[in-house]
């Protein structure tokens, strides 16, 4: 009963911080509500994987969080547009979020009849989560909001997958693609922010 | 020494050594080299037979096992291998005369070996991680640190991303549906999830917008290369779970939707296609109409569709690759190679043009080059099962042969006085007279290809029966 009130506590955390990744726009906002997101989705992952795998997903989740967190914050000039406040643009995307998370709330108990023993909360967050990451996908081509957009969209389907599937395998591989995307976004965010500059021109 | 640890864990490996320690020119041999020296071994030592070498016994075992799964490259695997890494070293020997390709060879490389893991996983749904992690490795190559990344490359990502879930779950559901063949729900629920997947990897039509725009702001080379990896692999995956599942194999309608998807995309190739005043763009059609037409293929369900299927990947690659080296030599001198900028380029870079339009009509399936008996052979399957398919596909086809007249028109539309120059390099020339050779004789003398396509319908033994 404790672990049950547990796991709808994570599937508030999933919503609130999936929520907050969609309609703040400060940037470290949105960093912060993805760690608290891996945090809720570290314990519905323990609820079907052993607690050293599930602790794999938070701490390569977290890894990737810190690398885009550093990478962004060397970008200080990015900061003037991007973290403007557009209020219309803000209640539309909290008011997708609200359609979001009713549609992963009408399909989790379908889901739990058909695939018997995941667990409402569990679905309930995944599908939540993947909700969230194709709205951000959808809405924006800021690499970092669409790096944070895919990780939340994987982060969802690993809380699904992690009930069907328990390999090592592919849990070590889903750490590696979470990694993978980091330095990716960490990658294309740098990418034309630094000048190219030539050797010749550099000793002038 | 293990199959896999030869043909995966090698490449990778030195793929990164020489991301580390070689320069641009270097790096393409090195990378050509030992694509070379392992298709070779794949044609010429049999994986899991012992060989006597003087007193030396060599045996390469055909699996490894990582983490209580493993990876498996059988004797049946080696025509595959031989292929896969014979077009790899075309592409890596290519990328030296091709010009500013960023770390083409090193990541190309390490971009094959991965997607070779693929093939060689068990259980092979796997291939979906492997696929999204050469997805990742692809963007470096594609964008340079001094360039924003556009839209096209930003797309491709997630497409490619958002097909590993749909892959991995429809995998998982995949084997309920076979325990449990009477439930007609989750049936129609696998296959959804196993299309979304396999839409978003071939880049079905609405998703294969991101293709033109990837190939006009990157480097064609890197892009073209992309273009034939990943779909000869994706097919490969494919055709694995249509070996896999009977279910799958033996539903009329799932080789209908399959027929669709590669009609429509044909098609509509075809026909935006002839419309592009961009010969990236024009190359990025043409390769989406070729998917199509893969499509169609493996919708068959004829005796000889497996062969089909290979002749067109092989023929693919050599065009592909031709193209892209044509199409980067022309970059060095019009850089947005708009209709525009490349008028009248035929008389300063006559053979990169006759190597652009060779491989660009090798595709349309014109006569005597290596695109036309693979097209002819389906088109021929095709008239049989569905005349209005082939139809459908004759115009895509003629759209493509649209766009390649009105390459040629721009790109030999010169001054009258203008001088006939050569302004390509040693190595450029040599190359694309390789290319342009190789899709001449694909054409005149397919049974080239008959040791190889003997062997490989073997890798998939249910379809091939």
């Amino acid at each position: 009963m404790g672990i049950d009130v547990i796991s709808w506590v994570a599937v508030v955390f999933v919503l609130i911080s999936a929520a907050s990744m969609l309609t703040v726009r400060d940037w470290r906002f949105a960093l912060g509500a993805l760690a608290l997101q891996y945090l809720a989705a570290f314990w519905l992952v323990s609820r079907h994987l052993p607690f050293a795998m599930s602790s794999i997903k938070l701490i390569a989740g977290w890894m990737t969080i810190a690398i885009l967190g550093i990478t962004r914050l060397n970008q200080t000039e990015l900061d003037t547009d991007a973290d403007t406040i557009h209020t219309g643009g803000t209640i539309f995307q909290a008011i997708l979020m609200g359609i979001v998370a009713l549609s992963a709330a009408g399909a989790t108990p379908l889901i739990e009849n058909a695939i018997p023993g995941m667990g409402l909360p569990v679905i309930m967050g995944g599908l939540a989560l993947i909700g969230a990451g194709v709205i951000n996908l959808g809405m924006t081509s800021d690499i970092l909001r669409v790096t944070i957009g895919l990780l939340t969209m994987l982060s969802g389907f690993e809380i699904i997958y992690a009930a069907v599937e328990s390999a090592i395998l592919v849990t070590g591989l889903l750490a590696l693609v979470n990694l993978g995307l980091g330095i990716l976004g960490s990658y294309l965010l740098l990418a034309g922010y630094i000048p190219l500059t030539s050797p010749e021109e550099e000793e002038l | 020494m293990s199959a896999p640890i030869l043909w995966i864990v090698l490449p990778f490996l030195t793929g990164g050594l020489i991301l580390v320690l070689f320069g641009e020119k270097y790096s393409s041999y090195a990378g050509g080299m030992l694509s070379a020296i392992l298709a070779l071994t794949a044609v010429f030592i049999p994986i899991d037979t012992a060989l006597l070498i003087g007193s030396i016994s060599l045996k390469i075992s055909p699996a490894v096992e990582v983490f209580g799964r493993s990876f498996q490259l059988n004797t049946t695997d080696a025509p595959l291998l031989a292929m896969i890494y014979g077009v790899s070293a075309l592409w890596f020997f290519g990328a030296e005369a091709s010009g500013k390709t960023l770390r083409f060879a090193p990541l190309g490389l390490i971009i094959v070996s991965l997607l070779t893991a693929s093939i060689a996983v068990e259980p092979f749904l796997y291939a979906a991680l492997f696929l999204a992690m050469a997805t990742m490795l692809a963007v470096p190559m594609l964008v340079p640190l001094y360039q924003k990344p556009g839209r096209g490359t930003v797309r491709f990502i997630i497409y490619q991303i958002f097909a590993m879930p749909f892959i991995l779950f429809s995998g998982w559901m995949l084997a309920g549906v076979e325990a449990n063949p009477g439930n007609l729900a989750s049936t129609l629920q696998a296959g959804l999830m196993l299309s979304m997947g396999f839409a978003f990897l071939f880049g079905i039509f609405p998703l294969y917008h991101w293709i033109p725009k990837l190939m006009e702001e990157t480097s064609p080379y890197a892009a073209s290369f992309l273009l034939w990896a990943f779909p000869t692999f994706t097919i490969i995956f494919a055709l694995g779970f249509l070996d896999r599942y009977t279910w799958l194999r033996n539903t009329p309608q799932i080789s209908n939707v399959i027929l669709s998807s590669g009609i429509i995309m044909t098609a509509t190739a075809g026909f935006f296609g002839a419309f592009q005043r961009h010969l990236g763009r024009t190359l990025a059609y043409a390769a989406i109409a070729e998917t199509g037409l893969l499509l169609a293929a493996i919708s068959l369900r004829s005796v000889d569709f497996l062969s089909i299927v290979f002749l067109i990947l092989i023929s693919r690659g050599v065009e592909l690759s031709t193209w892209a080296l044509a199409i980067s030599v022309i970059k060095q001198k019009a850089y947005l190679l708009k209709f525009s900028d490349v008028q009248g380029l035929a008389r300063k870079y006559p053979v990169a043009t006759g190597a652009l339009i060779f491989a660009h009509l090798s595709t349309t399936g014109f006569p005597l080059l290596g695109g036309f008996p693979p097209r002819l052979a389906l088109w021929q399957e095709l008239s049989s099962a569905s005349p209005i398919a082939m139809l459908w596909i004759f115009l895509g086809m003629a759209g493509i042969l649209i766009s390649a007249i009105r390459s040629l028109a721009t790109l030999v539309m010169a001054d009258e006085d203008a001088k006939w120059e050569w302004n390509e390099t040693w190595a450029q020339t040599a190359m694309l007279v390789i290319g342009t050779f190789g899709l001449i004789l694909l054409g005149i003398l397919p049974q080239v290809l008959q040791p190889f396509l003997r062997g490989l319908p073997a890798l998939f033994e249910h379809l091939a029966q």
